[in-house]
């Protein structure tokens, strides 16, 4: 008879309220419900009342860590709509912010996985080296988060050539730093016992539940939009990306940090091919007609719709985050798993899941339902690690 | 009360709610935590239970689903403890407003002792906004 540990919608450490509910028999997980829509804000219904300018700011709240990737569907959702080519260094500029969202994203998500395995000093080391993303980013855009620089048509502010040197060093800083992380995964034996073979989503079942983006390139699915489907400066730009067999969580985290090094080539190849011109075409009108943009953010490909009867307002507007398909990936990643591997798994989705702060337990033998701490699945967590540190002597 | 208040304010800790956020507010609160500002110099600890909590940092929306639990951990916090919203969706709605999900704003269901605005608030700004709390509770106790 199996147990049932509800996960959520409150946890610690994760930002947006979500519901796991985690059927265990004795240490074994084997089923996961996941329930959504704590973070319900109507968003769709509220881009309809808003003029196309503001739609871009109100996509931009959708999710904190993808505060480019939906403006950046966005516009390009509106930008199919209307036919129009945004100037070229507009493109850049754009590039250049997708790619410091993406190292911003990874970073953030590496340190949290360090958390979760009882590596604080990686979370706090991980999180000290993201400032220099943070800092790039509040000079580039005046804003640290949500940076507001897409617009159709362009970008809202242009990036000054006196910065571009000090840009550059930025990126410099920050290969080494990269290659300290990497060796951090890729040799501590700690890390590479507790993450090896541990939520493993195979190939098959990854197309079977269409994951996207850092989920699935582990799992051997070569999808992503910037190669599919170019945008933005993405086909003027070398860059190749990352694809792994394993499908386990040590997969998922080795992927993350490769794709960082594309990114800083990415940036680098922006800065030395932008040349100076207008960044802002200073678009009024949209016709009337649809439009679909797609963008791969750090978690994977979103999707925008915009349907417009040619006023100032969209008639419809749809979005797809890369997350909802990922989270139900987890229902095949967790199973069979133990408890304290669980937390890990469902952190290696990247979700943008926020969830418990209390934990309840319910025992379908005896009908007993206990109500646990939310750190508890961290603490198991903890605890694992600290066993395979002493078996391996370390 | 006085006691307590005035303990209260030696070592704050802290329990984060979100309550429909964007994720950038919670992203930022748990960058005071690491090392560029370290709040925990100031004994203020983020901890994973209101239970254990003296203050909440309370941020987004306040969406109709997360209005029952919200109020639930404020009742598991012990008294006396005080509210922070942070972030301009849990000071009105925002660029929310309108929306059919929030028929009220976080200190319509909770009572919020402190507003701290930005959207998101920079962690400087965080930072401020609590000391000038524990500032007020001081002369307070
Ligand atoms: S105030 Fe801004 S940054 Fe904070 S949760 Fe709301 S939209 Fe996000």
């Amino acid at each position: 008879m199996s147990e049932i540990i509800p996960i959520g919608p409150y946890h610690p450490l994760q930002e947006e309220p979500e519901f796991f509910r985690l059927h265990v028999e004795g240490e074994k997980v084997v089923k996961l419900e996941i329930e959504l829509g704590y973070n319900h804000r109507g968003i769709e219904k509220l881009a309809e009342t808003k003029s196309w300018d503001q739609v871009v700011f109100l996509v931009e709240r959708i999710c904190g860590i993808c505060s480019t990737s939906h403006p950046a569907a966005s516009t390009n959702a509106m930008e199919d709509l209307g036919g129009i080519e945004a100037p070229e260094r507009a493109q850049y500029i754009r590039t250049i912010i997708c790619e410091l969202e993406r190292i911003h994203s990874h970073l953030l998500w590496l340190g949290l996985a360090g958390h979760f395995i009882g590596y604080n000093t990686v979370w706090m080391w991980v999180w000290k080296y993201r400032e220099i993303v943070c800092d790039l980013l509040d000079k580039i855009t005046g804003n640290r988060q949500s940076y507001a620089m897409f617009k159709v048509g362009g970008v809202r502010r242009d990036i000054l050539e006196d910065d571009i040197p000090w840009i550059r060093a930025s990126m410099d800083k920050l290969k080494p730093v990269l290659d300290l992380f990497k060796g951090a995964v890729m040799d501590d034996p700690v890390i590479r016992a507790r993450t090896r073979g541990v939520g493993i989503l195979t190939n098959e079942m990854a197309k079977q539940y269409c994951v996207v983006g850092p989920t699935a390139r582990p799992s051997g699915v070569a999808i992503d939009v910037r190669k599919d489907d170019p945008y933005f400066a993405y086909g003027m730009v070398d860059f190749d990306i990352v694809v792994l067999e394993e499908g386990d969580v040590f997969a998922k985290a080795v992927c993350r940090i490769l794709e960082m090094y594309e990114s800083v080539k990415i940036i680098e190849q922006c800065i030395d091919k932008m040349k100076p011109g207008i960044i802002d075409l200073k678009i009024k009108e949209l016709p009337a007609g649809e439009g679909i943009g797609r963008a791969e953010a750090p978690r994977g490909e979103v999707y925008h719709y915009c349907l417009s009867d040619g006023s100032n307002f969209p008639a419809r507007y749809k979005v797809r985050a890369p997350s909802y398909t990922n989270i139900a990936s987890n229902e095949v990643a967790c199973v069979g798993e133990t408890v304290a591997d669980a937390a890990l798994v469902l952190a290696a989705v990247d979700p943008c899941y926020c969830c418990t702060e209390r934990l309840v337990v319910v025992d379908h033998d005896n009908r007993r339902e206990q109500v646990l701490q939310g750190n508890t699945l961290i603490q198991l967590s903890h605890e694992r690690t600290k066993q395979i540190r002493k078996e391996l002597g370390v | 009360m006085g006691i307590k208040l005035k303990a209260l304010t030696k070592s704050p800790w802290v329990y984060h709610l979100s309550t429909g956020s964007c994720n950038n507010c919670d992203i930022e609160i748990l960058d005071c935590l690491t090392p560029r500002y370290d709040l925990e110099r100031l004994g203020i600890v983020l901890v994973g239970s209101p239970r254990h909590a003296d203050a909440l940092l309370v941020t987004g929306n306040m969406t109709m689903k997360c209005m029952k639990r919200a109020k639930e951990v404020y009742d598991q916090m012990p008294k006396p403890g005080v509210v922070i919203a942070v972030g301009t969706c849990a000071l009105g709605h925002g660029v929310f407003e309108g929306s059919y999900v929030m028929p009220k704003t976080v200190d319509e269901v909770l009572p919020v002792d402190i507003y701290i605005p930005g959207c998101p608030p920079k962690p400087e700004g965080i930072i401020a906004g609590v000391a000038k709390l524990l500032e007020m509770l001081k002369q307070k106790a």
